[in-house]
């Protein structure tokens, strides 16, 4: 059966909507603001979604109907916005040309030097106000830890985040057309297949999962993007040609969170913010973790799914993924496999996954009762920052104090994001202490050979690891070994 | 008569000296509306170009297929070294030594070679991919030590600054220590990346729009690229999107890149490298490598230092003999040292050249001596803090600077002894010292360090500057200076000294893009120094159009000079009290001339570098912070718990903007001394050249609880601008507690025995191998 297919984009730029034909495959959100609309308020930085400058808000129908995230505009493309509706620093300005209220705190306060971040830097804050006015410090610097400022040391901005809790948002212009912008995204979302070829490309918007797993079939080379925060460097970096490009993030059968007894189910599209309960659900430290991936913008898009199909050895959900015995399903046209999720990394650059095939979803255990499970990662830089090594630990101890079993899995150790099975080995059956702590941390030392490149040198990858697997079992000893900034969340603990 | 004006008020301006303004600019950052270069409507038929940047350290080219990048889509043009019209040359100390485009060879990996002009920056940057280049590669040296070992030559003649008898001192030395330090560079990452524009016009005219502090370099660095008069390149600048000393001379070749396709075409040409091709082909800060030998006594007092600092130059001399001579200025900080020898090594090495960079070279300078310092406490077992003021400079003895200069504005035993007290510092090193003794894996560690900086140009003629004023005829003002606006607030602060001088409300003064062709021959902003020399000639262009003014009035209404008074947003003549407007618009009837340019040229400073002897410095300001961090034993990851400071600006101008100096300046130095780490691989090429790689501080790495004071008692003792201080560089290097607070963390595994001689950055990966060295002491 023919499918209907739609030969332009449509969606909410501000206060207008467009209607878009000629758009390529590769054409970043950033770019048609400024080369196409001129809309240069949202500035480019760094073209790799790391500094925030191009901040804008996105707003998209969700399970729980509209909501608005921050993004990266510099590696969002064009071919993902449809049915969207993109705010930009320029809709912020009131009748007469006042501030709004963010912007004003920002004034009051000295927020801005240079005033190149400033912009994007706004829509974070005007983000987090949206959502929660009065947010407390912790919850400020995880919204800007995806906004660098190289000029004010930070400080002044907070101040005008703190302030801007004092201005009532309910008049605000996002929140007055909530109703009428949500019915025409929902006007504008029909379910048809979205196909534009142009001399530079041809993006492909499937309508729903059967359908792309159809296109799949017939462009079993197509790209296929989710959340683009690494396709898209592969664009704004490496001018690779990525067409003909798939994008998926809009299916609403992707973006099933299901839970039942045994665990979670993630489809691939869920976005880590999107995850963010649920995984909090699944094991302890599991959100510490998540809170760290990326900054804020990365998190609105970058997906479970991508992250998993990508197969990066430095990819941050595989190692505690992995621990808790995660299985991946693939979908080929319509058949369905699934596997264990250790098993989808072959080697490096190279994931159990045929061509036309997409990673439809990934099940996530919940950690037994009882067992014991932590994940760290270790950065240069705290937040925002890939890891030099990120090791998930679990460990079940039987009524004699010994260790049952063990699962310990890590990145940045080796090619894939991989188990220590000698470690492993070395604790199962011995008594849970120093001791059996010591002899793993030893056998660590055969599971792997790690690099030395610009995030870590060899060395203290090996060490850092091992010391990691000491930490593990300081804590399960209820000793706090860890440098904390802000308490650690209380349904956390 | 303006009405408006007349409702201004008659007892106070708004916006004068010494008040917190806002930033001229702030409605217009926080709208999206302040206007870069990238943000210009472009004029019609803009093309633009993109570097093609080499793949080799050190290599002769030995072929260069451009055949595929001229026939890519979209592309107008290439251009080599052949095609640079005049010189091809950008060194700014007219050495001869950089050239545009290189000819030939690579002399590091990323060095331009080639440039491409397309109808769009994207087919530039597709086609620039597109070049077959051949190199016959011949062996690099990238790190300073290994240069020097390879026995490469000095870039610029090293400096050596000598006082009393230091091998002298040494040989006879009551005790006697010496080690080395590494200390890294740092990438800029200004937000807004290196970018130009250029229009060209009729003749051999070009105006070149271009995000730099240093427009009258630009403007010669043009002309002489193209071999033409400077007279015929206009340079402007309205803002940065931050600078930081990196736009001081790295816009120099795109510029020069973007004015020679422009005049090539007759079309504008726009140039803006992506941030990984921006940070790979431009300069940074310095790394050095300082080896010292110092002898003290039993109270830690200094006896004598030995030491050498040798920096990572990069392939030519950009700034690096004055960012070097700059460190061993500062290498004494705030210490006397009675017998001294400090020597420069500025090394060649296959990199990028090294350039400016907020301190400049001032930081590395300090963190050697801070370091030495606290060698002898850990030696002697004591408060690092301790030793600190056993050395400090006297007020009427021992205060003889190793460049012969006396220190006669010492203030740094007042502001120390404050924060001190403010901080509650002996206390919480007390709190510290028992966290640490109980054990475990976190460990505490605090620092008292002090900062003594040095202001003004050490290439004395750079201490000059010029400023336009003009009124209108309606009263409004329009300013116009020599430097340029970054984000340190440099015109809102002169704005107020203008607004203060005519005693009219800030909102009458407009503030103009910087342009060669309105103030020529203008110093860099950068040294600290905008506010000192531009507030100080826009301050004389407003005396003078005062002065005329006040002539006029008195002749005019028949009054003593004297009883001529500007008041606010009036003139009291006799007993008259004339709006301001008035009395210009009156002044213009009578054909009194209400336009001025304004210069000023710092007083007393002198300077000879062969001796190595004289007064580089106007004055010095003066600085200290207490920094506490926690660190984890396993992993070497760490947080700043705290940090205190107390900064001297003088009288400041704005406390808000000087504020705002410190807190920027003191976060930017953290992440010099913690995440900030430049890695070369071993093929010479660099491997953290955008932000995924390359990590400045994020909100949540500023310190968790972070006080800022300014020293609202201290009075320039000098004749500045309202005796205020400068405030961009100083507070920079307020971050060396941190570095010293890690390493006393650090050295409680092995109980303070040893100093952990900690190299920076401190990365978690440095903290934890020096644990564990030390826990094998």
């Amino acid at each position: 059966m023919a499918n209907a297919v739609r030969d332009e984009l449509r969606f909410i730029l501000n206060a207008e909507v467009v209607h878009m034909r000629d758009v390529s495959p590769t054409l970043t959100l950033l770019d048609y603001l400024r080369l196409q609309r001129r809309l240069t308020g949202t500035k480019e930085g760094c073209a790799e979604g790391d500094c925030g400058a191009c901040t804008v808000l996105v707003g998209r129908l969700g399970h729980s109907g509209l909501v608005y995230e921050t993004v990266n505009a510099c590696i969002r493309f064009m071919g993902s916005l449809d049915a969207c509706h993109i705010v930009t620093i320029e809709h912020l300005a009131g009748v007469n040309g006042q501030l709004h209220p963010v912007q004003q705190a920002m004034v009051d306060f000295h927020g801005s030097q240079c005033g190149f971040c400033t912009p994007g830097i706004v829509m974070s804050l005007y983000g987090l106000w949206l959502q929660t006015p009065n947010a407390d410090a912790a919850h400020i610097e995880k919204t800007l830890q995806g906004n660098l400022c190289r000029c004010t040391g930070y400080e002044a901005i907070m101040d005008a985040a703190k302030a801007m809790a004092d201005a009532d948002n309910s008049g605000d212009k996002l929140i007055v057309t909530h109703d009428t912008i949500a019915a025409k995204l929902k006007e504008l979302s029909d379910g048809i297949r979205v196909d534009i070829e142009t001399s530079s490309g041809r993006l492909i918007v499937p309508g729903s999962v059967d359908d792309l797993g159809e296109i799949l079939q017939t462009n079993p080379e197509a790209t296929i993007v989710a959340g683009s925060t690494d396709v898209g460097l592969w664009v704004t970096k490496h001018m690779r040609d990525i067409s003909p490009t798939v994008f998926i993030n809009h299916l609403a059968e992707l973006q099933e969170i299901a839970e039942d007894d045994d665990g979670i189910t993630l489809g691939a599209g869920v976005t880590y913010s999107d995850a963010f309960d649920a995984i909090c659900g699944t094991a302890p430290t599991m959100g510490d973790l998540w809170d760290r991936i990326g900054g804020e913008q990365v998190r609105n898009m970058g997906t479970v799914g991508g992250n998993i199909a990508n197969g990066s050895p430095i990819g941050d959900t595989p190692p505690p993924l992995i621990a808790l015995g995660a299985r991946v399903t693939l979908q080929s046209g319509t058949d369905i496999r699934t596997i264990d999720l250790e098993d989808f990394f072959i080697d490096y650059g190279k994931q159990d996954r045929a061509p036309g095939e997409f990673v439809r979803s990934v099940h996530i255990p919940r950690l037994p009762e009882g067992e014991h499970f932590a994940v760290y990662k270790i950065s240069k830089r705290r937040d925002e920052d890939i890891s030099a090594v990120c090791s998930a630990f679990r460990v079940a101890l039987d009524e004699s104090g010994a260790v049952a079993s063990a699962r310990l899995a890590f990145g940045g150790m080796a090619a894939t994001p991989k188990r220590a099975k000698a470690a492993e080995k070395a604790l199962t059956g011995q008594p849970w202490n120093e001791a059996t702590v010591d002899a793993a941390m030893a056998a660590l030392q055969s599971d792997f050979t790690p690099l030395t490149d610009w995030r870590a040198s060899a060395e203290y990858r090996m060490l850092a690891t091992k010391n990691l697997l000491k930490r593990f079992y300081l804590e399960t000893q209820g000793q706090t070994v860890q440098v904390t900034r802000h308490k650690p969340d209380m349904a956390e603990a | 008569m303006n009405d408006a004006s007349n409702a201004r008020s008659s007892t106070a301006i708004s916006g004068g000296v010494h008040t917190p303004r806002r930033h001229d600019s702030a409605h217009k950052h926080v709208t999206g509306t302040a206007e870069y270069i990238d943000d210009m409507a472009e004029p019609s038929g803009t093309l633009h170009a993109y570097l093609g940047l080499s793949e080799r350290a050190n290599a002769v080219i030995t072929s260069m297929d451009l055949d595929a990048v001229r026939a890519a889509p979209g592309v107008v043009g290439v251009l080599t070294a052949a095609d640079i019209p005049g010189e091809n040359d950008i060194s700014p100390t007219h050495r001869h030594d950089e050239p545009v485009l290189s000819d030939g060879t690579s002399a590091f990996y990323g060095q331009p070679i080639f440039a491409v002009i397309a109808e769009s920056r994207d087919a530039a940057r597709r086609a620039a991919l597109l070049a077959k280049v051949d190199y016959e590669d011949r062996p690099h040296h990238i790190d300073v030590v290994s240069a020097v070992e390879a026995g490469y030559p000095h870039v610029t003649d090293p400096l050596q600054l000598r006082n009393g008898d230091a091998e002298g001192a040494l040989a006879t030395a009551t005790n006697r220590l010496s080690g080395e330090m590494r200390i890294g560079g740092q990438d800029h990452f200004y937000l807004e990346g290196q970018i130009a524009l250029a229009v060209p016009g009729e003749d051999d005219e070009v105006t070149v729009y271009s995000s730099t502090q240093h427009p009258s370099e630009i403007q010669h660095m043009v002309s002489q690229a193209l071999g033409t008069a400077s007279n015929a390149v206009t340079v402007q600048t309205r803002r940065m999107g931050g600078g930081f000393g990196g736009k001081e001379t790295q816009g120099n070749q795109f510029a020069a890149i973007a004015a020679i396709a422009a005049k090539r075409y007759n079309r504008a040409v726009k140039i803006r490298p992506d941030r990984d091709d921006d940070m790979t082909a431009t300069g940074k800060r310095h790394d050095f490598h300082v080896t010292y030998d110092v002898a003290y006594d039993d109270n830690g007092r200094i006896e004598a230092l030995d030491a050498v600092y040798a920096a990572r130059c990069g392939f030519s001399s950009d700034l690096s003999g004055p960012v070097t001579d700059r460190a061993l200025f500062h290498s004494d900080n705030c210490y006397f040292l009675p017998n001294v020898r400090l020597r420069s090594r500025p090394m060649k090495t296959d990199t990028v050249s090294n350039t400016a960079f907020r301190g400049f070279g001032g930081p590395q300078g300090k963190l050697g001596g801070e370091r030495v310092i606290e060698e002898i406490a850990y030696a002697l077992g004591k408060d690092p803090l301790e030793i600190r003021k056993a050395n400090f400079y006297g007020i009427d003895e021992r205060n003889v600077t190793p460049y012969h200069q006396v220190v006669e504005d010492n203030i740094i035993h007042r502001i120390v002894d404050e924060l001190e007290a403010s901080s509650d510092y002996q206390v919480r090193r007390k709190a510290v010292l028992a966290h640490n003794a109980k054990g475990g894996v976190l460990r505490k560690g605090i620092s008292l360090t002090p900062v003594k900086f040095g202001i003004s140009f050490t290439a004395t003629w750079f201490n000059q500057a010029g400023a336009l004023v003009h009124i209108y005829q309606d009263g409004s003002i329009h300013l116009n200076h020599g430097g340029t606006e970054m984000g340190q607030g440099l015109n809102t602060k002169v704005a107020q000294v203008v607004a203060d001088e005519f005693q009219v409300d800030l909102e009458t003064i407009r503030i103009t893009a910087t342009s060669t062709g309105k103030v020529p021959n203008t110093s860099a902003t950068a040294a600290s120094s905008g506010s000192d020399l531009n507030g100080m000639a826009a301050a004389n262009a407003c005396g003078q159009i005062k002065a005329r003014l006040v002539a006029y009035a008195s002749e005019h209404f028949g009054v003593p000079a004297e009883q001529v008074v500007f008041v606010p947003n009036h003139v009291r003549v006799g007993n008259q009290l004339i709006p301001f407007p008035e009395l210009v618009r009156q002044a213009y009837t009578h054909r009194v001339q209400l336009s001025a340019a304004g210069f000023y040229k710092t007083p007393k400073i002198h300077w000879d570098r062969q001796k190595g002897q004289g007064r580089p410095f106007f004055y010095f300001a003066y600085g200290a912070s207490v920094s506490e961090v926690t660190i984890d034993t396993l992993t070497g990851e760490y947080h700043v718990d705290r940090v205190d400071i107390l900064q001297d600006v003088g009288k400041s101008l704005n406390p808000a903007i000087d504020m705002g100096q410190v807190q920027g300046a003191f976060v930017q130095g953290m992440g010099w001394l913690t995440t900030e780490e430049l890695w070369w691989d071993d093929n010479g090429r660099l491997r953290t050249h955008a932000p995924s790689t390359y990590k400045i501080p994020l909100a949540s790495d500023k310190p968790k609880e972070f006080n800022v004071e300014l020293a609202n008692w201290s009075t320039n003792k000098e004749r500045t601008i309202r005796r205020s201080k400068a405030v961009g560089e100083p507070p920079f290097m307020l971050a060396n507690s941190v570095l010293e607070a890690l390493s006393m963390a650090v050295a409680s595994v092995a109980d303070y025995r040893e100093c952990p001689r900690l190299d920076a950055p401190a990365t978690p990966e440095r903290i934890l191998l020096a644990v564990e060295r030390l826990k094998k002491v």
